[in-house]
C-alpha cells in the first residue's frame, strides 16, 4: 500500500485526439460498453461451472451461487446491513478528515512558499513511512475502538489529497492569474475564478485516489483489530472455515469500491464538462 | 456615443518620463508619451527594445523606477494569446470581474458585436484562434475602457483571420473610442490600423510618424508605401531586404 501512495500523484491526462476521427472500426457506445461486461460475466460463469463440477473444492472457492446465497441469509439476519454501514460510516468519516486537512494544507501550501518551507518537508516524511508499519502503534494507541481505523484511513486518505492539491494550485497558468488582474479581480476573485477551477482536474484526480485508499486502508484497519464491520465478518467467518463468507466480504469490498470509484468519475464528469479530457457527449 | 466624441482632444493616458531598469540594463528611459480617446497609436520596434514592457507598466503589471503614468488604474488589455478561462463559458469569461447581474446582458452585447452573439454558453475549446481572440477583444471592450492595450493580438492568427480582425478592430475602436496603444512587430499592420506610428529605440519614443487615412485604407498607396520603408529603414531592415521581402 505504501508503494500506492507513494505514486499518489495522479496526473491529468493530455489531451487526447478526437476518438469520432479516424478510427477504423465503429461501435457504437452501447456496444462496447456491452463488450466491457461480457469479461466478468463468462469469468463468474466460468468459476460457477468449475465449482459445480467439483474441480473446484468448495474448501478453496464456493461457486458464485453459494456465495449470492449466503450473502441473501446475512442480509436476512440483518447483520450483514448492519456491518456494511459501520464500515461505510468508517471509510466516510475518515476520508472528511483526512480529505479536509489535506485540503487545506495543500492549499496552504499551494499558495505560500513560506508555508511549503515550514510544512512540505515534514509531511513528505510523513508520507515516506509504509502505512502498515504504524499498524502495531495505532492499535497501541487507539485499542481495537473506532478512533485507530478512522485515523488510519484519515492518514491515507490526506497525502493524495494535499498532494495534488498543492500540484494542482501550482499548475494554474500564471498567464490566466495575470488576466484575472487586468480584468480587477481582487485576490479572491483571483482565488474563486482562476486558481481553484485551474486546480480542480488535479484535486478531483486525488480525491479519486483518495477513495480507493480510503477502502483500503479500511480493510487493513478491519482485519487486525476490530468487533465489527465487514472486515470482522471476514475474521470471524475465517474461526469457523465459512470460505463463503469470506469470499463475500472480498467481492463487496470490490464492489464497494468500484462504486466510490463511479462516483468520483461522475463527480469530474460533472464538475470538468469544460475541460476537453473529460467532456461528455454534450457538445 | 461616448462624451469623448465632443473633446477629442481627451488623454486616454499621459505618461512623463517614465524609466525602467533590470539591474544594469535600462529598458525605458525617460520616455514621454500621450494618447487621445479615440486615437489608435501603433508601437513598434525591434525585440527586446521595450515595447511590451511599456506595455506592461501602461496595464499596471509591472512597477516603474521613476517617472509618472497618468491614466485609468485599470485598463483593458488584449494579449498575443487570448487568455480565456476554459472553465467559463464565453459569456462569463466576457463578464469576468463584472457582477453577476449586469454582466451576461453586457457580456451578451459585447459578444453580438464581434460576432458571437450566438454562442453565449459555448466553450472556449470549442473556439478557432481568430474566434477566441474576438472574445478575448469582447472582454476588454465590455467595461467602455478609457485605454485599450493591445500586446501583439493579431500574431499567432493566419494571414487572412488577421484582415478580418483589422476590419473588426478598426469598428469597435471607433464605436468604443478608447485611446489605443498597440505594440505590433507587423509594420503593414501597424500602417492599417493607426492613426500614429511610432519606433521605440533607446528606451524612448525615437521616430514618431502620423498615417493618413489613405495609408490605412489602400496598402499600395503612395503615402503607404513610403511610410512602410521609412519604418522598415527605422527598425533597422535594410533597402536590398526590403526589396527582397517585397518581392516574396
Amino acid at each position: 500500500m505504501s508503494s500506492n501512495i507513494a505514486s499518489a500523484v495522479v496526473t491529468v491526462r493530455a489531451p487526447a485526439a478526437r476518438p469520432d476521427r479516424a478510427r477504423p472500426v465503429r461501435l457504437s457506445r452501447r456496444a462496447l460498453i456491452l463488450i466491457s461486461w461480457i469479461v466478468p460475466f463468462v469469468v463468474f460463469g466460468v468459476w460457477e461451472v468449475l465449482a459445480r463440477s467439483g474441480a473446484l473444492s468448495a474448501h478453496v472457492l464456493p461457486a458464485p451461487s453459494k456465495v449470492l446465497g449466503t450473502a441473501i441469509n446475512l442480509i436476512r439476519d440483518g447483520k450483514l446491513v448492519g456491518d456494511m454501514g459501520i464500515s461505510l460510516l468508517r471509510a466516510a468519516t475518515g476520508f472528511a478528515i483526512g480529505g479536509s486537512i489535506g485540503f487545506a494544507l495543500g492549499t496552504l501550501v499551494g499558495f505560500s512558499r513560506l508555508a511549503e518551507a515550514f510544512l512540505d518537508r515534514t509531511i513528505q516524511m510523513i508520507r515516506a513511512i509504509p502505512f502498515l508499519a504504524i499498524l502495531p502503534l495505532v492499535i497501541v494507541w487507539f485499542g481495537v475502538d473506532e478512533g485507530g481505523k478512522i485515523f488510519l484511513v484519515s492518514l491515507g486518505v490526506m497525502f493524495p489529497i494535499y498532494i495534488n492539491t498543492v500540484l494542482g494550485i501550482r499548475q494554474v497558468d500564471p498567464k490566466l492569474v495575470e488576466l484575472g488582474r487586468v480584468a480587477g479581480l481582487g485576490d479572491w476573485g483571483v482565488v474563486r475564478h482562476i486558481i481553484l477551477p485551474g486546480a480542480l482536474p488535479s484535486i478531483l484526480a486525488g480525491v479519486r485516489y483518495a477513495l480507493a485508499i480510503s477502502w483500503l486502508a479500511l480493510v487493513v484497519a478491519e482485519t487486525i483489530a476490530t468487533s465489527s464491520g465487514i472486515g470482522f465478518l471476514a475474521m470471524d467467518a475465517r474461526e469457523f472455515l465459512r470460505i463463503d463468507v469470506i469470499v463475500l466480504a472480498i467481492i463487496i469490498y470490490a464492489g464497494v469500491g468500484v462504486l466510490s470509484d463511479a462516483v468520483a468519475r461522475a463527480l469530474e464528469r460533472r464538475l470538468l464538462s469544460w475541460h476537453p479530457n473529460y467532456a461528455g457527449a454534450k457538445r | 456615443m461616448s462624451a469623448a466624441d465632443h473633446i477629442p482632444d481627451a488623454p486616454a493616458v499621459v505618461v512623463s518620463r517614465l524609466r525602467r531598469a533590470y539591474g544594469e540594463r535600462v529598458v525605458i528611459d525617460g520616455l514621454d508619451l500621450r494618447i487621445n480617446r479615440g486615437e489608435f497609436v501603433a508601437l513598434l520596434g525591434e525585440s527586446g527594445c521595450g515595447k511590451t514592457t511599456l506595455l506592461r507598466a501602461l496595464a499596471g503589471l509591472d512597477a516603474v523606477d521613476s517617472g509618472h503614468i497618468d491614466g485609468p488604474a485599470q485598463p483593458a488589455v488584449v494579449f498575443q494569446e487570448h487568455r480565456l478561462l476554459p472553465w467559463y463559458s464565453l459569456w462569463r469569461n466576457v463578464a469576468l470581474g463584472l457582477d453577476d447581474a449586469a454582466g451576461r446582458a453586457a457580456a451578451q452585447a459585447a459578444l453580438s458585436e464581434v460576432g458571437l452573439g450566438d454562442r453565449l454558453e459555448d466553450w472556449p475549446r470549442n473556439l478557432s484562434g481568430g474566434q477566441a481572440q474576438r472574445v478575448a477583444l469582447a472582454r476588454a471592450l465590455v467595461r467602455e475602457p478609457r485605454l485599450l492595450l493591445l500586446d501583439e493580438p493579431f500574431a499567432a492568427l493566419d494571414a487572412l483571420t488577421r484582415i478580418r480582425m483589422h476590419e473588426l478592430v478598426k469598428q469597435l475602436v471607433a464605436t468604443h473610442r478608447p485611446g489605443v496603444l498597440l505594440v505590433t512587430h507587423d509594420v503593414d499592420e501597424a500602417i492599417a490600423l493607426a492613426h500614429r506610428a511610432l519606433v521605440m529605440r533607446d528606451g524612448v519614443i525615437a521616430r514618431e510618424y502620423p498615417v493618413s487615412r489613405a495609408a490605412n485604407t489602400n496598402r499600395a498607396h503612395p503615402e503607404a508605401v513610403a511610410l512602410r520603408d521609412t519604418l522598415l529603414a527605422d527598425l533597422g531592415v535594410t533597402p536590398g531586404e526590403t526589396r527582397t521581402a517585397r518581392a516574396a
